[in-house]
């Protein structure tokens, strides 16, 4: 694609190669540190041993460690489905399963990390002191309006997985 | 804070390696096996953001969704963010890019809020597991907390 950029106009060509090595030079300071730390956390933090910590009687206990669970996993978000699927099996509240997808989804450690180094620290604070109240309010007006029998068989379906 | 990003994950992979070398060993495998997973896509992204900033200039991205876009280009923003697929840590030095070049910090906040919590794209795997009723409610609440999280952001930074 740059190559045909190139051809239709020189100036442009050579204007997006500058750009491009520039941000690419940029990111590799930043890069390294950050697959480190998502790799440390992959191994360090257990997850089948926080699983019973986090069931229906959990109450602020079980929603702080979805948060974390969630902050400190590595991967996109649909990296967090299969996960909250096995969760799910494991009997983990619905509202803990929610609230581990938006902090999956938004609070992640590494990346806040790399946020505020990109953005500036009041961007990247504002945005995590507005998302963990949100999360948590979502997965509550979520787990209210979907029908009690719809997250039976959300349950049920994970069996199969 | 680069660098003292650098001085903590140094320190964390230190204490791992003394606790356990085997975990860290594998630890460093994921971390890599990671990275190299990304690394096309990245580049990508990179390339595409390189070429858009080069055709696009500074006036035309205030103009869309600079500071004074207000509602319009938040709602630009978040849209463009709900749709697109693209990891962290290539959207925030994106993201300030944008900025240096005349986005705005609501819009910019909307796009990295929706960017993370809607996914239009991978609606069809989160169906898969949450059933089509979840889903939708689920993307539709977080596109319109993306707006809350524009509206403050734009008011504190």
């Amino acid at each position: 694609m740059l190559g045909v950029i190139f051809l239709l106009n020189k100036e442009i060509g050579l204007k997006a190669i500058n750009i491009t090595g520039y941000s690419f030079k940029e990111m590799a300071l930043v890069i390294p540190p950050v697959f480190l730390l998502l790799g440390l956390l992959d191994i360090w933090v257990p997850r089948e041993t926080m699983v019973k910590y986090m069931g229906e009687n959990s109450g602020i206990k079980g929603i702080l460690l979805a948060i974390i669970i969630g902050s400190a996993a590595a991967g996109p978000l649909y990296g967090a489905f299969p996960v909250a699927a096995i969760f799910m099996k494991k009997g983990v509240k619905f509202s803990n399963i929610l609230i581990f997808i938006g902090a999956w989804s938004t609070t992640k450690l590494p990346m806040f990390l790399f946020e505020m180094s990109s953005l500036g620290s009041k961007f990247a604070i504002t945005r995590l002191l507005v998302d963990i109240p949100g999360i948590i309010i979502i997965a509550y007006i979520l787990s209210h309006i979907i029908p009690k029998e719809e997250i039976k068989k959300i349950y049920e379906k994970v069996e199969n997985f | 804070m680069s660098l003292s990003l650098y001085v903590i994950t140094i320190a964390l992979l230190g204490i791992s390696y003394y606790k356990d070398k085997n975990k860290t060993k594998k630890a460093l495998k994921k971390s890599w096996k990671a990275f190299e997973n990304i690394l096309p896509q990245f580049l990508g992204v990179i390339v595409l953001v390189g070429i858009m900033l080069s055709i696009f200039n500074t006036e035309f991205i205030s103009k869309v969704i600079g500071s004074e876009s207000g509602w319009y280009g938040t709602l630009i923003s978040a849209i463009l963010g709900a749709i697109t697929l693209i990891p962290g840590f290539v959207a925030f030095p994106t993201s300030a890019m944008l900025i240096e070049n005349g986005a705005g910090y609501m819009q910019i906040g909307a796009f990295i809020s929706a960017l993370m919590m809607v996914g239009i794209i991978t609606a069809p795997v989160e169906i898969k597991y949450f059933n089509k009723r979840l889903t939708i409610a689920r993307n539709v609440l977080a596109f319109l907390f993306s707006f809350i999280v524009a509206f403050i952001i734009g008011k504190v930074v």
